[in-house]
């Protein structure tokens, strides 16, 4: 069974999100999505100062067999992007919730954030998606 | 619905923590965790690769040499006893209905030919079977030892024998199992077929001495940065081979070898337009099949594409003008990015043929 921590909001397209510090909001993808995608050979980013709608596409993630969309979990502008999955990109595979994390956005509305589903209805629904 | 096929290894792999996916009907390990790692694994010590999904037929009868003569490209009459050659089942149109190792046992032929070609490859050859031959298709295990240790590793298993002497493309019989040095990966190594109530414990020895066991993730990208052929990618029932890189597999002596295929083949233009190269990516992404290239030469297509972690990078075998050569542009989701024509193979015996530069 895969990790799935509590204090995390996530998406129905296995995209997870949570407040940083700053109030920015940190964006990744699950652990269940790292698991079914394999070994992530490039990570494509969305620019920075990029203005985006939650469920629009961010950019996209490729496994060594396959290439998968990742999509704004919440609206708003991207602050910073993690520049290091340029060069190690099985940091997905290897800490998705953590070193992982894509991008970070600030948010034009906190209360998307309510929005998402939380650790038991995701893992709910991973569970539904594997039969 | 048909029920998806187990080989004899199924309960090791799932065990072993083997991530099982449907590979035309059979349930196989795409990887055990790490598809990459596995691939590092092959070229740096040995992996291990379950095989059984892949059909093996033993063909015999008075006329055996007749009928392979006739159904298949390349000619069996040069075999010895033990040897075997890489042949392609061509159509009367010439096209590639499926590839194959034939071996030449003591009791007639052996065929190896793809899984997902079984439901026409099995009718094609009884249907062409004019010479009365007897065909059997074998519920043997196979499991491939692969990588610079696998002559050590081979040797632990069965000491009497000398696996370093094995020739290329030469087999020998060890108790009820034949052990041939071939295999799908670019590095040394063997293919052994063997009775299914043993695979288990001959899998679990060689994990013993420090064998991996290696998915079928790793074994497509160990293949790609060999540069070698998949059916279904690099050619097809519509392909001429003389575009898929395997002109060298059909052979026209002698003239009066009426093989099927061969008058197709003649009549069309033996210098043909297309040949398959190899593509290194130099932009970000990833090389896949179907992706459309741009040459200064004319446009092609990927045949296969995907990344090379012995390289690592983006790499790609494609289906490009003859005369293609140096720099091209690769349109990935829209976009054209930048990748360069290379001579195959990328890697070989674990060295990187391709200049980074």
């Amino acid at each position: 069974m895969s990790e799935v921590p509590i204090e995390l909001g996530f998406a129905p397209t296995h995209e997870w999100a949570k407040q940083d510090e700053e109030g920015l909001i940190v964006v990744g993808i699950s652990d269940h999505a790292q698991d079914a995608l394999g070994d992530i050979v490039y990570v494509e980013m969305p620019e920075v100062g990029q203005q985006i709608l939650a469920g629009e596409e961010a950019g996209v993630v490729e496994s060594v067999k396959a290439a998968s969309d990742i999509y704004a979990p919440v609206s708003g502008t991207v602050e910073e992007v993690n520049e290091a999955l340029d060069d190690s990109p099985e940091t997905v595979n290897q800490d998705p919730y953590g070193d992982g994390w894509f991008f970070k956005l600030r948010a034009n509305d906190d209360r998307e954030l309510d929005e998402l589903l939380d650790a038991d209805a995701y893992k709910e629904l991973c569970e539904s998606e594997e039969h | 619905m048909n029920e998806i096929k187990k080989t004899a290894l199924y309960d090791v792999h799932v065990s072993a923590g083997g991530k099982m996916v449907d590979f035309s009907g059979w349930s196989l390990p795409i990887h055990y965790g790490s598809q990459i790692k596995e691939h590092h694994a092959v070229r740096n010590g040995a992996g291990l690769f379950d095989v059984s999904h892949m059909t093996i037929l033993d063909c015999d009868g008075e006329l055996i040499e007749d009928y392979l003569r006739r159904l298949l490209a390349n000619d069996v009459s040069v075999l010895e006893l033990n040897d075997a050659l890489y042949s392609v089942l061509l159509n009367e149109q010439g096209g590639v209905i499926d590839d194959l190792i034939v071996y030449r046992l003591r009791d007639g032929y052996r065929l190896v030919t793809n899984a997902s070609t079984r439901d026409k490859v099995l009718p094609w050859l009884r249907s062409q079977n004019l010479e009365g031959i007897a065909i059997e298709e074998r519920g043997l295990a196979m499991i491939a030892v692969q990588g610079p240790d696998a002559v050590r590793l081979m040797n632990r298993w069965h000491q009497q024998t000398n696996f370093e002497s094995l020739s290329s493309f030469s087999s020998v019989e060890i108790d009820q199992a034949l052990v041939a040095r071939t295999g799908y990966t670019g590095e040394d190594g063997f293919e052994v077929m063997l009775p299914e109530e043993r695979a288990a414990d001959f899998w679990h020895f060689l994990v013993e001495q420090g064998a991996e066991p290696a998915g079928l993730g790793a074994r497509d990208t160990l293949r790609l940065e060999a540069g070698l052929n998949l059916y279904g990618h690099e050619m097809d029932d519509e392909t001429n081979p003389l575009a898929a890189n395997l002109g060298w597999t059909i052979k026209w002596k002698p003239e009066d070898r009426e093989f099927i295929g061969r008058q197709a083949l003649e009549q069309m233009d033996k210098n043909v337009e297309e040949g398959l190269f190899g593509l290194v990516l130099e932009g970000k992404g990833v090389l896949r099949q179907g992706q459309r290239v741009l040459t200064s030469q004319g446009d092609g297509r990927v045949t296969s594409g995907s990344y090379g972690p012995t390289i690592n990078c983006s790499i790609a075998l494609a289906r490009l003008p003859k005369s293609a050569k140096g720099n091209c542009e690769v349109e990935i989701r829209g976009k054209l990015v930048s990748s360069r024509i290379v001579a195959l193979p990328f890697v070989r015996r674990g060295k990187l043929l391709v200049d980074l530069a």
